[in-house]
C-alpha cells in the first residue's frame, strides 16, 4: 500500500463520515459540521494528489486548498447565520420542523 | 325619339311615383297624433306629382304637336322611355324601365289630379278618425305604386307596382279592421284578385320565356315590338290560339281580377267597407281602371294577328266578358239599398263598357271612357261620402230623401255626376265616352257576326239611367225618412265635389266625333275641329238612339220612384211587380252564394283533409321521427354514463394518482432531497466504474 492510498482512504473515510452526519443528524448545526467534514475531506485528497503527484514542485495543490478554507470559511459564516436567522423565526434548530418550501 | 338621348322630363319620370312612395315611408315613422305633418307631406309630395305629371304631359304634347305639323308617322316617335338592367342571371338579364307616351301621360295627369283631390277631400272626411296618419300613409303609398303601374315600361315593374296597389287596397278597405265585415271584405278582396294576378304571372312568365325580354319597348326589341310579336304569332298554344292570343288571355284574367270583371266581380262590392274617399280613388276612379290601363298597355299583344278591321280571339273574349259585366251589374245594381254598393255595381257594369270599348274599338275608345269615368266616377264616391257625412253616417238609402234642401251643393254636384254616368245627351262627359263604345260596337256589329255585345250595352245603358234616377229619388227626393238632422258638408269637401263636376262636364269637349282630339292624341294621329266628323253614316242615329235610350231610363226610373219614394219599412216599387225578380237581383245573382257551395266548399273540404293529413299522416310521421331519436338519445346516454364516462374517469384518477405519488417526493425536508441527491451521485459512481471497467 502505497502511501497515497493511505491518505485516499482516510479522507474517504472523513468524507463517509460527514456525508453520514449531514444525512442523518437533525440539527442544523451538526449538519453543517459534517458538509465541513465533506470539504475538508476534498482538501486532503487535493494535498495527496499533488504531494504525490507527477508536479509536486508546483504549488496548485496547496493554493487549491487555501482557496477551499477560504470559501469554506465564508460559507460556514453564511450557514450559521441561516440557522440563526431560522432559529430567531421558528425556535428551533431541527430541520425535521423547516418542511414548509414545498410546492 | 330625339337623338341626345331622353329629356329630362323623362329621365326624372321616376320621381312621380318615388316621392308619394317616399313620403309614405316618412309619415309610417311618424308618431300617431302627428296627423297635420302627415297631411301636408301626402299633399305635398302628390302635388310635386301632379306638377311633374302635367310637364310630362306638356312634354309629350308639344311634341305631337310638332310631329303633326310635319307630318310624320308618330306612334312610335311619341314614345320615349328609359330602360336599365336590375339583375343578371347567365345570358338573360331582368330589365326595368319606364315609359312616357301619350297613353301614360293622360293616366299619370288623371291619377295624380284625381288623387290630390280625394286627399284634400280625405282631410275633411276623416277628420275625427283617430288613424288619421295611418291613413295617409297608405293613401300616399296607393298613389305611388299607381303611378308607378302607369310608367312602367317593364311587364315586371309593372306587375310589382299593381301587387303593390293590391296591398295597399287591402290595407284600406280593412282600414276600420275592427269590424269584422271591413276586414272580411279586405281578405275577400285580397284573394279574389289573386285568383286573376296567378293567371297573370303565369302570362309573364310566358311571355319572358317566348320573347326573352320584359320590357314593352326597347327600340325594336321589346316584347311588344314587331318581332317580339312576330314570334310570338308563329307559336301555336293549342285549342286554335297562339302564343300572343294565350299570353292576352292569361293577362286578361289578371285585368279581370283587378278590374271587377265577371267572374272575379264579387270582391269590388264589398269593398265599399273601406273608407268613403278610398272607395273613390281604388274602388272606382283609379285602381280598378288599372286593369283596363294594363289591356290598353299590352294593346298590341291582344291585336296581333288581327286582320285589317277583324279581331283576335283575345279581343274577342275581352268583349264579350266586358258587354256581360256590363248588363250583369247593372242589373244587380236597379235592386241595392246602400248608397255606395249601387255606386259599386255601377262601377263593375263602367269598367265592363271600359273593356268592351278596348275589345271593340281600341286604345282610344276604352280610355277616353276611362278618364271621364274616372272624373265623374270620383265625383259620385265623394258626393256619396259627403251624403254620408252630412247624415251622421247612414249609408242605406231608404233612410235617406230630401237632402236636396239640406245638401244643395252635394246635390248639385252629385246630380252632374249622376247624369254624366247615364251619359245625358250632348252636355256630360259621359256621353261621349259611352257613345264611342256603342259606335265602335255598332260597327263590329256591321262587321262581324256577333251582334250581341251591342245591344247588350245599349240595354246596359238603359239600366244606368235607371239605377241612378232611383237613387237620386232615393237620396234627394221626396221625404227624409232618417232621424238625425241632416247638414251640408264643409268646404274642403264640397270645393273638390265642384272641381270633379266641373270636368265631368268639360272632359266631354276633347272626345266629341267634330274633335276627336283624345282619340288622336293616344293614336299619335292630327285632328281637327270638323263638324263634319258628324256626318259620319249612322252616327247621328247611334246618338239619338243612345239618347232615347237614357231619356227612356231616366223618365221610367222618375216615373217609378221620383217624388215619392217609399218609406224604409214598405216595399220597393219594383218589389212589388215583380217579387221574385226583385229577390234575385237583390242578392246579386246568388254569386257569392254559389261561390260558397262551390269554391269555398271545395277548399273547406280540402284544407279539412289537409288538416287530417297534417294531423294523422304528417304529425304521426314526426311523432315517430321523434320517438326514434328519443330511443338513440337514451342509448347514447347509457353508452356516456357507462362506458365512455367510466374509462374517462378511471384514466383521471390514475394521472391524478401517479400525480400524488411523484408530489410525494416534495416534502420540504432538505435532507430527504440530500439523500436522493447522494443515492444519485453514489448510482452515478457506480455507473461511471462499471462502464470504465476493463
Amino acid at each position: 500500500m502505497t502511501p497515497l492510498t493511505g491518505y485516499l482512504l482516510v479522507a474517504a473515510l472523513l468524507f463517509a463520515i460527514g456525508l453520514a452526519g449531514a444525512l442523518v443528524r437533525r440539527n442544523a448545526i451538526l449538519v453543517l459540521i459534517g458538509i465541513e467534514l465533506m470539504l475538508n475531506a476534498a482538501n486532503l485528497n487535493f494535498i495527496a494528489f499533488w504531494r504525490y503527484g507527477p508536479h509536486p514542485e508546483a504549488l496548485t495543490g496547496m493554493m487549491f486548498a487555501i482557496f477551499s478554507i477560504a470559501v469554506a470559511a465564508a460559507e460556514a459564516a453564511v450557514g450559521l447565520g441561516l440557522v440563526i436567522a431560522i432559529y430567531r423565526h421558528a425556535q428551533t434548530t431541527d430541520l425535521d420542523k423547516m418542511n414548509r418550501m414545498k410546492g | 325619339m330625339s337623338d341626345c338621348g331622353p329629356a329630362a322630363i323623362v329621365q326624372f319620370l321616376w320621381l312621380i311615383p318615388a316621392l308619394p312612395i317616399a313620403a309614405s315611408g316618412v309619415i309610417a315613422l311618424l308618431k300617431q297624433p302627428k296627423r297635420k305633418a302627415a297631411a301636408r307631406l301626402s299633399i305635398g309630395s302628390l302635388s310635386i306629382s301632379l306638377i311633374l305629371s302635367l310637364a310630362a304631359f306638356a312634354h309629350v304634347l308639344t311634341h305631337w304637336i310638332n310631329l303633326a305639323a310635319e307630318k310624320v308617322h308618330p306612334v312610335d316617335a311619341l314614345r320615349e322611355t328609359v330602360n336599365f338592367t336590375w339583375l343578371q342571371f347567365g345570358t338573360s338579364t331582368v330589365d326595368l324601365g319606364w315609359i312616357l307616351d301619350p297613353l301614360s301621360a293622360v293616366m299619370l295627369v288623371m291619377v295624380s289630379f284625381v288623387g290630390l283631390l280625394i286627399f284634400i277631400y280625405s282631410t275633411g272626411y276623416m277628420a275625427h278618425d283617430e288613424n288619421y296618419t295611418r291613413f295617409f300613409c297608405f293613401l300616399s303609398l296607393f298613389a305611388g305604386a299607381m303611378l308607378g303601374v302607369v310608367i312602367s315600361n317593364s311587364i315586371l315593374l309593372l306587375f310589382m307596382c299593381w301587387e303593390l296597389v293590391g296591398l295597399t287596397s287591402y290595407l284600406l278597405i280593412g282600414f276600420w279592421y275592427h269590424k269584422p265585415s271591413a276586414a272580411a271584405a279586405a281578405k275577400k278582396a285580397f284573394l279574389t284578385t289573386r285568383v286573376g294576378d296567378i293567371f297573370f304571372l303565369l302570362g309573364i312568365v310566358w311571355l319572358f320565356s317566348s320573347t326573352g325580354t320584359l320590357l314593352f319597348y326597347n327600340h325594336g326589341t321589346g316584347s311588344l315590338e314587331g318581332w317580339a310579336l312576330a314570334g310570338l304569332l308563329s307559336q301555336h298554344a293549342g285549342l286554335g290560339l297562339t302564343a300572343a292570343g294565350a299570353i292576352g288571355l292569361l293577362i286578361f284574367a289578371g285585368a279581370a281580377g283587378k278590374s271587377g270583371q265577371l267572374p272575379l266581380h264579387v270582391w269590388l262590392p264589398d269593398a265599399m267597407e273601406g273608407p268613403t274617399p278610398v272607395s273613390a280613388l281604388i274602388h272606382a276612379a283609379t285602381m280598378v281602371a288599372a286593369g283596363v290601363y294594363l289591356i290598353a298597355r299590352v294593346y298590341p299583344l291582344m291585336q296581333a294577328g288581327a286582320l285589317t278591321g277583324g279581331t283576335t280571339t283575345a279581343l274577342t273574349v275581352v268583349t264579350w266578358v266586358g258587354a256581360s259585366t256590363a248588363v250583369f251589374a247593372a242589373l244587380i245594381a236597379v235592386a241595392q239599398n246602400d248608397i255606395k254598393r249601387i255606386l259599386a255595381y255601377s262601377t263593375v257594369s263602367q269598367l265592363g263598357y271600359m273593356m268592351a270599348g278596348l275589345g271593340l274599338g281600341g286604345v282610344a275608345v276604352g280610355m277616353f271612357h276611362l278618364i271621364t269615368h274616372a272624373f265623374f266616377k270620383a265625383l259620385l264616391f265623394m258626393g256619396a261620402g259627403s251624403v254620408i257625412h252630412g247624415i251622421h253616417e247612414e249609408q242605406d238609402v231608404r233612410r235617406m230623401g230630401g237632402l236636396k234642401v239640406d245638401m244643395p251643393v252635394t246635390f248639385i254636384t252629385y246630380a252632374i255626376g249622376m247624369l254624366a254616368l247615364c251619359g245625358f245627351p250632348l252636355v256630360f262627359s259621359g256621353f261621349w265616352s259611352k257613345d264611342g263604345i256603342l259606335e265602335a260596337a255598332q260597327v263590329a256589329a256591321a262587321t262581324s257576326v256577333a251582334k250581341a255585345p251591342f245591344y247588350m250595352l245599349v240595354f246596359g245603358a238603359l239600366l244606368t239611367a235607371f239605377y241612378m234616377t232611383r237613387q237620386v229619388s232615393y237620396v234627394f227626393f221626396g221625404n227624409y225618412h232618417g232621424h238625425k238632422s241632416a247638414h251640408e258638408s264643409p268646404s274642403v269637401m264640397t270645393v273638390p265635389l265642384a272641381i270633379l263636376a266641373f270636368f265631368a262636364i268639360a272632359l266631354g269637349a276633347i272626345g266629341t266625333p267634330a274633335w276627336p282630339w283624345f282619340r288622336a292624341f293616344l293614336e299619335g294621329r292630327s285632328a281637327g275641329f270638323d263638324l263634319h266628323g258628324f256626318a259620319e253614316p249612322g252616327l247621328l242615329a247611334l246618338m239619338a238612339t243612345s239618347s232615347l235610350v237614357v231619356f227612356i231610363g231616366l223618365g221610367l226610373g222618375w216615373r217609378l220612384y221620383g217624388n215619392n219614394t217609399p218609406k224604409p219599412e214598405e216595399p220597393d216599387a219594383l218589389e212589388k211587380s215583380a217579387p221574385w225578380v226583385w229577390g234575385v237581383l237583390r242578392d246579386k245573382f246568388y254569386v257569392d252564394e254559389l261561390y260558397g257551395v262551390t269554391v269555398i266548399a271545395f277548399y273547406a273540404w280540402w284544407a279539412r283533409v289537409a288538416d287530417w293529413l297534417d294531423r294523422r299522416v304528417w304529425g304521426g310521421a314526426v311523432a315517430c321521427v321523434t320517438w326514434a331519436f328519443g330511443l338513440w338519445a337514451q342509448l347514447n346516454r347509457f353508452l356516456d354514463t357507462n362506458v365512455v364516462d367510466g374509462s374517462f374517469d378511471k384514466g383521471c384518477e390514475e394521472l391524478s394518482n401517479s400525480g400524488g405519488l411523484l408530489a410525494r417526493v416534495q416534502s420540504g425536508r432538505v435532507q430527504t432531497y440530500l439523500r436522493i441527491l447522494a443515492l444519485a451521485v453514489v448510482a452515478l459512481i457506480a455507473i461511471l466504474v462499471w462502464s470504465a471497467r476493463p
